[in-house]
């Protein structure tokens, strides 16, 4: 049990701080179990993306929403024992609602099928009210666990 | 020596801070725009590779179709992104990126745009989007 949580918070931190781009946002691990993980981004002046709304940029809630899928899909592999590189095959992303201006953007993926060499995934992000989302998304990563494995 | 669609694209984006954040710029001909993205170590993703983060990859490529629609004629608003589809094809390596959009519908209200980035060959493109975008046109003076 002990090991998993410390794997886990490792990985977290491989994806946060240890994340060009994800340091670079200050984008931070709030929660991760297998499968499941939920990141979020603070509000700074130099990522709005509209400069009349002071509204995050777009272009941030895509790379927070990529990434968290991201997250959601190695923390299922580790679980299951099958930890390797991935690859974003495609985002479908649906932008509900500009955030709130100033508002800190959290997001939670959930990567519900994973199989010998997809995982799919559905994410949203949030600015408060999870049953309010700002944006959410249905994802593919493509798994390089190489060829070993029975399935 | 006065182009009012350089003039009206260069506004828009030194207006947006995270069009600098990304260091993105552009290059006009007439009206055809193309996009670049010099690659920054910030902007990484997988540091083993090293690759472009995939959500940068996205965010230029969507920016680059706001972008394009801001050459296409002058709005209230910046258009804003309704929906969009990603597609990854080749991993973005530590490499200048470029990206151009087609305008392939425009209505009063919604856009279709669709965008292609490359590196080195244009023909072996990295990443594709498609997108709606809501558009706020300008209100017709007098009437």
């Amino acid at each position: 049990m002990d090991d998993s949580s410390e794997a886990l918070e490792a990985l977290g931190f491989r994806m946060a701080e240890a994340t060009p781009q994800a340091a670079a946002l200050g984008m931070r691990v709030i929660s991760v179990e297998p499968g499941l993980a939920v990141m979020a981004v603070a509000h700074r002046a130099d990522l709005v993306g509209d400069p009349e709304t002071g509204v995050l940029a777009g272009g941030v809630v895509t790379t927070l929403l990529d990434h968290v899928c991201g997250l959601a899909v190695s923390s299922r592999q580790l679980a299951e024992g099958a930890a390797g590189p991935i690859a974003t095959l495609d985002l479908r992303i649906d932008y509900m609602r500009p955030a709130e201006p100033g508002a800190e953007v959290t997001a939670k993926a959930h990567c519900y099928k994973l199989t010998h060499s997809i995982a799919f995934v559905r994410a949203s992000a949030f600015d408060g009210d999870e049953a309010d989302p700002v944006a959410t998304v249905q994802a593919a990563f493509a798994l390089k666990t190489g060829q070993e494995g029975p399935k | 020596m006065s182009d009012p669609r350089g003039e009206r694209l260069a506004a828009m984006m030194s207006a947006i801070p995270y069009v600098r954040f990304l260091g993105m710029n552009v290059e006009l001909a007439g009206d055809e725009m193309t996009a670049v993205l010099p690659f920054a170590p910030h902007l990484v993703g997988n540091v083993m590779l090293p690759a472009l983060h995939g959500g940068v990859i996205g965010a230029f490529l969507e920016m680059t179709a706001i972008c394009q629609l801001g050459v296409r004629e002058p709005f209230r608003r910046l258009p804003r992104t309704i929906d969009v589809t990603i597609e990854y094809l080749r991993p973005g390596r530590a490499h200048t990126t470029f990206a151009r959009a087609d305008v392939r519908k425009i209505g009063r209200r919604i856009a279709n745009v669709h965008v292609e980035a490359w590196q080195e060959f244009r023909a072996a493109p990295v990443a594709a989007l498609r997108g709606h975008f809501m558009l706020s046109p300008m209100e017709k003076t007098a009437g």
